[in-house]
């Protein structure tokens, strides 16, 4: 694999992030590893329960107990993130690395006016005045898209839309002016008009404050218009990682395939979709060898021994699949 | 081939606090002066965006929730005009599948049970004969035989979401209404679900109303399709009409977002009217009219629209 130095912002190397249960310990991310550049967007899809999520938030240190970081590094502008302590981490979260979750509903506080929820993580990561703070809350709601954000600022959550309230949720991430923002599914929530407008927000702030972005969500068609390299997870596990024009032109992992297929592109005239057959196994009663083996259409007597390593394919491009072992 | 399903004006409202405090209240029309038939065999899809009225169409279409106004004509009978207990031997005509598997489903009862409840309810088997009838619905909607014996919470999503549909094929019904049934699957099911669907429609004759916030979705599985607004229909046609032409400035968007085109709408806020059309606070091609009056569903019979901008 090629890395550039200096080039990287975020490189995860086998961070292995397990679940520990009265009984059993579940990898809930296993060897996974990626790296994300200056100024790009990652996307990183996969299905429910496939690790997405628990990455970003081990990227955060925000694994919820029983969860912890077992094995790997984390390095985010030159250190490893699984070295620092609490109080350092604090200082990067927030402040290096924003994050904008899935449910704008749940993560703004309903007691308190929006513009002061912005004006707290200013407080918390700079040295500002309190009317400095005021005044850099304002400039970001306008940043976000508000026209009036006077009048916005003094409103309280429940007043706005779904759309807006994630809107406000974008500030509070970019305040700081972060070089990574990490988002998680931003607008599985949302409609689909409300959808367009939060994505090409995201897309301009990445382009003009030359952020990168962690894109994680299930919907390929966002990451046909925003990515720039794409993960594919599958069971804890990375089994892809592509050129985001690559990949939608010829996906490498047979699961990639069964994904981009099952998808009902409007092109499509076919009778039937292609699905992929079976269910994505349980994490606590995953299949030997290659986790896909089972629903895999290609999968050969190997598939079922060993798990396959990941195989380099071109430039950028990495898969963990036999077929490409040569 | 004759009429399944004939909807004629029905309204259903409801009375909201604008704010959990305030004393005020507004009143909401989830669904406004809606009119449409459907045809025997054929499938029509709904679209619409969350808040739309798509669900309180469905659930007032089967009486589960009584309309405030108008008639909804299924077969031969007037279900607006019927008691509860008179609706209650139709029932078995016409089925439901709610979106969510997880909470449709009694946590309690093992998947036969759940199957064979209607079956027993309605009459269609004996004690003796319903055994097999549940096989054959298992086999109808590609579950194991296994599972007869298993609970909700021993399933997948995806598995759940065919005991609902099961459930619900289980009296055989004429008309089946699927109310988001794939939108909290994950994309490999989904496909598996979507083509389940595919599979019903072809080996019988029974008519479905598929609702869906997902235009490709819809698109694939629908004869006709029906754009909602705020509780009203906005453009109505036939899948190739709508997709091809499609003449709303509120369909056009969906149609673009759908293929991955996001255009910038604009700001949502006071996004309610009080009279005239319910897309003009967002609408790209509003004039004075629109905020005035409310435009008529106008057309042909493959295809009508609501909007003064393009019925000239």
């Amino acid at each position: 694999m090629v890395i550039q130095e200096g080039h990287d912002l975020l490189k995860l190397e086998g961070v292995r992030t397990s679940f520990f249960l009265d009984s059993s310990v579940i990898r809930a991310v296993d060897n996974v590893s990626f790296d994300i550049r200056k100024g790009e967007i990652f996307g990183l899809v996969g299905e429910s329960g496939s690790g997405k999520t628990i990455t970003a938030l081990s990227i955060m240190r925000l694994v919820p107990p029983p969860a912890k970081i077992v094995e790997g590094k984390i390095f985010f502008e030159g250190r490893d993130l699984t070295l620092l302590t609490v109080k350092e981490m604090e200082n990067v979260r927030g402040a290096r690395i924003g994050m904008v979750f899935q449910e704008p509903m749940s993560s703004l506080n309903p007691v308190f006016r929006v513009g002061d929820q912005i004006g707290e993580i200013l407080s918390a990561h700079t040295n500002l005045s309190n009317k400095e703070i005021r005044n850099k809350s304002l400039e970001l709601l306008k940043q976000v898209g508000f026209d009036e954000p006077d009048r916005r600022y003094v409103q309280y959550p429940h007043q706005l839309s779904g759309g807006q309230r994630q809107r406000i949720l974008i500030a509070i991430a970019i305040a700081c002016n972060p070089s990574l923002v990490i988002a998680d599914e931003p607008t599985t929530a949302l409609d689909v008009a409300t959808e367009g407008q939060i994505l090409s927000l995201l897309q301009d702030l990445v382009s003009g404050h030359r952020m990168s972005m962690l894109l994680i969500t299930h919907n390929l068609h966002i990451i046909r218009g925003l990515g720039t390299r794409v993960g594919i997870m599958y069971a804890g596990r990375m089994v892809e990682q592509n050129v985001v024009a690559d990949f939608f032109q010829k996906p490498l992992h047979p699961y990639s395939t069964g994904l981009l297929d099952s998808v009902v592109w409007l092109k499509g005239h076919e009778k039937r979709l292609k699905a992929i057959p079976g269910a994505v196994p349980r994490l606590s009663e995953l299949p030997s060898g290659c986790k896909f083996h089972p629903r895999c259409p290609r999968v050969m007597a190997i598939c079922k021994g060993e798990e396959p390593p990941m195989f380099t394919v071109g430039d950028d491009q990495w898969v963990k699949c036999y077929l490409y072992r040569n | 081939m004759g009429q399944v399903l004939s909807v004629s004006q029905l309204e259903k409202s409801y009375e909201v606090r604008k704010t959990p405090f305030s004393v005020k209240k507004i009143l909401i029309r989830a669904v406004d002066k809606v009119s449409f038939n459907l045809e025997k065999g054929r499938t029509l899809g709904i679209v619409g965006e969350s808040g739309s009225g798509k669900s309180t169409l469905a659930r007032c279409l089967l009486l589960l929730e009584r309309p405030d106004d108008g008639t909804v004509r299924f077969d031969r009978y007037d279900l607006t005009a019927m008691s509860e207990k008179e609706l209650r031997d139709i029932r078995k005509e016409m089925q439901i599948i709610f979106q969510d598997p997880y909470s449709s489903l009694n946590p309690r009862k093992r998947i036969f049970d759940t199957i064979a409840e209607p079956i027993l309810f309605h009459g269609i088997a004996s004690r003796d004969e319903v055994k097999q009838k549940v096989l054959d619905v298992f086999q109808t909607v590609g579950l194991d035989e296994d599972f007869v014996k298993k609970y909700p919470h021993e399933m997948s999503g995806g598995q759940r979401q065919r005991v609902a549909i099961g459930r619900a094929l289980a009296t055989n019904p004429t008309l089946l209404v699927a109310d988001e049934p794939v939108s909290s699957l994950d994309v490999s099911i989904q496909a598996q679900i979507v083509n389940l669907f595919m599979d019903i429609r072809e080996r019988s004759e029974i008519s479905m109303i598929f609702i869906s916030h997902d235009l490709n979705i819809v698109r694939f599985i629908s004869d006709e399709i029906m754009v909602m607004y705020r509780g009203r229909i906005v453009e109505k046609g036939t899948k190739n009409d709508v997709f091809s032409m499609p003449l709303h400035p509120y369909t056009r968007m969906l149609i673009a977002a759908s293929q991955g085109t996001f255009q910038t709408v604009k700001d949502e806020n006071g996004a309610f009217v009080d009279q005239g059309c319910n897309y003009y606070p967002r609408c790209e091609k509003r004039e004075r009219e629109c905020a005035r009056r409310v435009p008529e569903l106008v057309g042909t019979e493959d295809h009508t629209i609501a909007c003064f901008m393009e019925q000239e």
